[in-house]
C-alpha cells in the first residue's frame, strides 16, 4: 500500500509558519539574515529554537538554516588560541582531544550538556547565541576569558565574553549579525580548571554551576577566573571573589579557609532568581557550595597540592 | 523559497522523494507522509526521547528537526532495524528476551540510541549504558531491564564480531 499523507496532517503541524533558507555560503548567509529583517533566526543545532518553535514562544518569520555552510564547521587551535565555528556540535567537542588536553574545563562542562542526542546536534555557538543563564557554554567562555566573533553583511566584530550578554535569553547581537565563532585563550601551563555542577538529573538544566580556572605561582594565586551558572541573567563572574583570591597565599594547608572566604563573597554577591527548580535561597546556597568544591578541584588539578 | 519545498533522502534504504511543508518536523513527515509509525512522539520538544533516528548514522530528535533539514541524509527509524532476511537487529532480539519494555512506547527510542552507542563503544560499563541512555523517558520499565537488554546485546554483538 502506497504510504498517505496523514488527513489531518496540516492542522497537527506545531510550528507556526516562517520562510526557510539554507544558504551554502556565509556570505549567502548574511545577506538572507540581512534581508530577513529584525525577526530573521539563525538555525543551527536548532535544540533551543525548535522546542520554541513547537511551543509557538518563537514566532520568526525567516529561518536562516546555516548546517550547509561547511566553511563554519571548524575546530581548530592556532597558537594558544582554541577557535570553535558556529556548526560545531557538543558532541565534536567532546571527541576533541586538542580541548581535552588543553581546554578541559570545556570537556567537564560539555558532559553535562543534556543528552547523546542532543548533544549531536546542539552547537556551542548557538548555546552561547541563546544565553540561556543555565546553561554551561556562556558561563565557560566567560571563565577562559574568551570572545565571540560576530558577522553580518557590514563585517566582523570580536566582543568579549563578558560584554555579549544583555540580560536574560538576550545579547547584543543586532539584526542582521551572528555569531560566527567563539574564541577560547589557553590558560597558562600548569593552570588548574574545574567545573560543577548541581541539576536534578543528569543532563537536565544546571540549577547552580561553578567554573574555576586557578594559576599558583611560588606558593601564591596568580589568576583567578571564577564564574557561577544559574545565578543571574547571564554568566555571572564572582569579581569579588577572584579580587580575593588573586595574590593570595594558596597553600594546602590554607587553601580551605580561602576558599570558604570566596564562596562567601560569592553568595553575597549573586542575586539568584526564584523559579520551580529551587528557592533564590537554595541557589545561593549551592552557589557557595559548588564554589568552594570548584576553586578545591581547580587547585589540586594545579598540583600544587 | 515558499511555504514547500522538495526533498530528496533515504529512509531505511529506500529513496524517496517528496514536497514538505517547511515548518513540517521530521516527525511528522516520517509518521504522516511515509506512515511509518514506529517512530513515537511523546514530549515535541527534545526531553523524552521517544522520537529519536539516525541521521547520517547520528542519533537525533525527530521532533527538533525539520523535515527540509532531511534533504540529502540517510535516516534509519526503527523499522529499518531488521536485516535483509527480515531477522530482527541483535538489540531488538536482546530487548525482547531481557523484557526491556513494556508498554514499548519509548522503545523505538532507546533502541536507536543503543545502537549508536554500541556503535562507539562496544563494550560499555553499565554507568556508561545508563550516561547514554539518560535521555530517554521510560514510564514502565524502571530502567534496570533496559540496562540489561543493552549490556546484553553488547555481549552478544562482541561474541558476533568474533565469528
Amino acid at each position: 500500500m502506497a504510504p498517505q499523507a496523514h488527513p489531518d496532517s496540516e492542522k497537527r503541524v506545531k510550528a507556526p509558519w516562517f520562510e526557510y533558507q539554507a544558504p551554502r555560503t556565509l556570505k549567502e548567509g548574511l545577506e538572507a539574515l540581512r534581508d530577513a529583517g529584525p525577526d530573521g533566526r539563525v538555525l543551527a543545532g536548532g535544540q533551543s529554537l525548535m522546542p520554541m518553535l513547537n511551543m509557538r514562544i518563537a514566532a520568526p518569520t525567516h529561518l536562516i538554516d546555516i548546517n550547509r555552510i561547511e566553511t563554519l564547521n571548524h575546530l581548530t587551535v592556532e597558537g594558544d588560541m582554541l577557535r570553535i565555528g558556529a556548526l560545531v556540535r557538543h558532541a565534536d567537542v567532546l571527541r576533541s582531544k586538542k580541548i581535552r588536553e588543553g581546554w578541559p574545563l570545556l570537556t567537564e562542562a560539555t558532559t553535562q550538556v543534556a543528552h547523546l542526542a542532543i548533544r549531536n546536534r546542539g552547537t556551542v555557538c548557538g548555546s552561547i547565541s541563546h544565553n540561556d543563564p543555565a546553561a554551561e557554554h556562556p558561563s565557560i567562555l566567560a571563565t577562559y576569558d574568551g570572545s565571540v566573533v560576530i558577522a553580518s553583511t557590514e563585517g566582523t566584530r570580536e566582543v568579549p565574553a563578558d560584554a555579549f550578554s544583555d540580560g536574560m535569553m538576550s545579547t547584543i547581537l543586532e539584526p542582521g549579525e551572528m555569531v560566527i565563532e567563539v574564541r577560547y585563550p589557553r590558560p597558562a601551563a600548569g593552570a588548574g580548571q574545574a567545573f560543577v555542577e548541581y541539576a536534578r538529573r543528569l543532563g537536565d538544566f544546571a540549577v547552580a554551576g561553578a567554573a574555576a580556572i586557578l594559576e599558583v605561582r611560588e606558593g601564591k594565586c596568580a589568576r583567578a577566573r571564577l564564574t557561577v551558572v544559574g545565578m543571574g541573567d547571564g554568566p555571572f563572574r564572582a569579581a569579588g571573589a577572584e579580587d580575593l583570591l588573586i595574590g593570595a597565599e594558596m597553600d594546602a594547608s590554607t587553601s580551605a579557609e580561602l576558599f570558604a572566604a570566596a564562596a562567601a563573597k560569592v553568595m553575597d554577591e549573586v542575586d539568584p532568581a526564584e523559579d520551580v527548580h529551587a528557592s533564590s535561597g537554595y541557589r545561593r546556597h549551592l552557589a557557595g557550595v559548588l564554589t568552594k568544591r570548584a576553586l578545591a578541584t581547580a587547585f589540586a588539578r594545579t598540583g600544587s597540592v | 523559497m515558499g511555504k514547500e519545498q522538495t526533498i530528496t533522502c533515504k529512509v531505511n534504504g529506500r529513496s524517496y522523494e517528496k514536497s514538505v511543508p517547511v515548518r513540517q518536523s521530521l516527525a511528522d513527515f516520517l509518521r504522516d507522509t511515509l506512515s511509518l509509525t514506529g517512530t513515537h512522539l511523546g514530549c515535541e520538544h527534545g526531553v523524552c526521547g521517544a522520537c529519536t533516528v539516525s541521521i547520517n548514522g547520528r542519533s537525533v530528535r525527530s521532533c527538533l528537526t525539520l523535515a527540509v533539514q532531511a534533504d540529502e541524509a540517510e535516516i534509519v527509524t526503527i523499522e529499518g532495524l531488521r536485516n535483509e532476511s527480515g531477522e530482527w537487529h541483535q538489540i531488538q532480539k536482546s530487548f525482547h528476551e531481557n523484557f526491556g519494555l513494556q508498554c514499548g512506547y519509548c522503545t523505538p527510542g532507546f533502541l536507536i540510541t543503543a545502537i549508536e552507542l554500541l556503535e562507539e563503544n562496544p563494550d560499555p560499563t553499565e554507568e556508561e549504558v545508563r550516561e547514554a541512555l539518560s535521555g530517554n523517558i521510560c514510564r514502565c520499565s524502571g530502567y534496570s531491564a533496559i540496562v540489561t537488554a543493552v549490556m546484553a546485546a553488547a555481549r552478544d554483538m562482541r561474541e558476533l564480531q568474533k565469528t
